[in-house]
């Protein structure tokens, strides 16, 4: 009975918990047949944080973001979005999102479609007018506002889609792929409505597999693959320490590996990169190259990129596998 | 409005604005100017002697070219209705246009429902408007209003609702082509089923009467087009062929009875069960 009682007691805790996020998952997982899309995903996402969800094409990102909205079933696991389990009508009530496969009704106008988001929200009609102008300005369709979506561009089609994501200023954003579409320009715009979002307090779930647009704009982030998260944490944390870039010549693969003591050793012939080497240490590392016979000609120790972070990940896992 | 009122107008307003009501009542017009002008042609034969044709004769040739007009007429209804409804949730699933959608406030069912509302508004508002507009020539050009033609239309109507339902059961499944050509095959099997039932009550086969029983409840397109019929055949027409016994019930274009009210109350439960089934099979379904 006392196992039955610290059980409820823990489940309780656990919904109590994630009534305070916006997103929780406790092992989620998703098979299609044989198929492991999704292998257990457990995380949570505090409200008002810009979350990226990074991976490779294939990792299980989509899916993990369908999960979560109810367009997919769970194999097994709980989730929880703004404290309500998953499939919940009334989480969805306070929820936007972009799908990566944006498509809205070509025979309506840009205006028809935000009207028709408004009505199935549900928002009051009386602010149907001013939330349609607000997002249109925002995602700059404006002067487009009475064409039909048949005539608009693959990236204004998304623009539109994002508009009616940000309708009613939901607490949750859930924006897949956002600039898939995009040129340059409308990337920066993404990247200015997400911080929008953050400012007025909605939290962001990013789905991306564009490393700048995730390192520009996130508080955190997990990375994805094979339907799996191999990381997570702040970018801080993600991408602690520097690395150090070194052009050396003379060196032979016994003397390289004597040099891995110094950090994580990237071996591109001349060109080594050690990561999380700190930068007091870089003398040290100068000396001991000389010492086994190298010739140094260039040292630039630099800050370890997400892109850097994210492909070491990705080997990392497939050293393990 | 409740989602499953906007999910109806949706489905209108989409077959407005892709111009599909448009086609349709532009065909409607010419065909039924036509008709006019061909049943207008039949109070103007006479016999070998050069006198026209009593008014019984004129009563009866109409009552059967109406019956093939109306016919073809419940034809293109059925067809247009599987024809629509095949690919109503299927495309939208496979391009992703629900997706939105179904992240808001909006439960499968809705969508379901939603749909076969919107569909089956056109369906019956178009059922009635042509129908109507058909009679309405025939009379003018000839003087035969069939004996129960508010129950013709409404029975014309059910016809189309079947396929549409059947279509619509299909697209939470299989992709808009498939789903559209399986109703309308299903269609085509339930008529010749029928057709196979009227041999076997000719011949007194109780097998073969059984093919046309079973596919009646399966599929009851076909007995609620013979329900037609009989709102379209005249008495005198009625009594004549009464007295050939059932000889004359291995006539595809002929029906004795009426519709039995206990199968009008089947098609009622058929089309809860299709709809039933749609709902589970689209909630089931992953997208």
């Amino acid at each position: 009975m006392a196992g039955v009682a610290e059980q409820t007691q823990a489940a309780v805790a656990t919904e109590t918990a994630a009534a305070t996020l916006a997103v929780k998952t406790v092992e989620l997982r998703k098979t299609f047949g044989r198929t492991v899309a999704l292998a257990g995903l457990t995380m949570t996402v505090p409200r008002g944080e810009v979350f990226g969800f990074l991976g490779p094409n294939g990792a299980g990102k989509t899916t993990a973001v369908k999960l979560l909205l109810g367009l997919l079933k769970p194999t097994s696991g709980q989730g929880w979005l703004l404290g309500r389990p998953l499939g919940d009508l009334g989480a969805r009530r306070r929820i936007g999102y972009l799908p990566e496969l944006f498509r809205y009704q070509s025979w309506l106008t840009a205006t028809e479609v935000l009207a028709l988001h408004c009505e199935l929200a549900p928002l009051p009609r009386s602010s149907w007018k001013d939330e349609i102008r607000n997002v249109l300005d925002t995602v700059g369709l404006t002067e487009r506002a009475h064409d039909r979506v048949n005539t608009f561009s693959k990236g204004m089609q998304q623009r539109l889609g994002l508009g009616a994501a940000l309708l009613g200023e939901p607490e949750l954003v859930f924006l897949d792929e956002p600039t898939s579409a995009l040129d340059p320009v409308g990337r920066h715009d993404v990247r200015e409505i997400i911080r929008g979002l953050a400012a007025r307090g909605s939290a962001v779930f990013l789905n991306s597999h564009l490393l700048s647009e995730v390192e520009q704009v996130c508080d955190r982030v997990a990375v994805v693959d094979h339907g799996r998260v191999i990381a997570e944490g702040t970018m801080n944390q993600l991408l602690g320490g520097t690395s150090v870039r070194v052009r050396a010549g003379g060196l032979t693969l016994a003397d390289k590996n004597k040099l891995a003591t110094f950090g994580r050793l990237d071996d591109e012939g001349e060109h080594l990169t050690f990561a999380g080497l700190d930068p007091d240490r870089v003398p040290e590392l100068v000396a001991t190259i000389v010492s086994l016979g190298g010739r140094v000609y260039e040292v630039a120790p630099r800050h370890q990129t997400l892109e850097d972070r994210f492909l070491q990940l990705l080997e990392d896992e497939e050293d393990k596998t | 409005m409740p989602p499953v009122l906007v999910i109806a107008r949706l489905t209108i307003q989409e077959s407005s604005r892709r111009r599909l009501l448009l086609a349709l009542l532009i065909l409607t017009l010419l065909v039924v100017g036509f008709s006019a002008w061909g049943f207008n042609k039949i109070t103007t034969v006479t016999r070998s002697d050069g006198s026209p044709l009593p008014p019984e004769q004129v009563s009866l040739i109409t009552s059967q070219l109406l019956i093939v007009v109306v016919f073809m007429f419940s034809g293109v209804l059925a067809l247009s209705a599987a024809v629509v409804a095949g690919p109503l949730i299927s495309s939208e699933v496979e391009s992703g246009l629900l997706l939105a959608m179904l992240a808001r406030p909006v439960r499968r069912s809705e969508v379901v429902i939603g749909k076969w509302l919107g569909l089956a508004a056109l369906v019956a508002i178009y059922a009635a408007g042509a129908g109507s507009l058909e009679l309405g020539a025939v009379d003018w050009a000839t003087g035969y209003l069939p004996p129960h033609p508010v129950e013709l239309l409404a029975l014309v109507a059910a016809q189309g609702l079947v396929l549409l339902s059947l279509g619509l059961l299909l697209s939470t499944r299989l992709s808009g082509v498939t789903g559209g050509v399986i109703a309308l095959v299903a269609w085509l099997m339930a008529w010749i089923a029928g057709v196979v039932g009227d041999i076997g009550t000719a011949l007194q086969n109780q097998p073969l009467q059984n093919v046309g029983l079973v596919s009646h409840l399966l599929v009851p397109s076909d007995a609620l087009w013979r329900g037609a019929i009989y709102t379209m055949e005249p008495e005198a027409f009625l009594a004549t062929m009464r007295a050939l016994g059932t000889a004359a019930r291995a006539n595809p274009f002929v029906a004795v009875d009426p519709l039995p009210l206990a199968f009008v109350g089947w098609v009622v439960v058929w089309f809860a069960l299709v709809l039933g089934l749609s709902i589970l099979s689209f909630r089931r379904r992953e997208i």
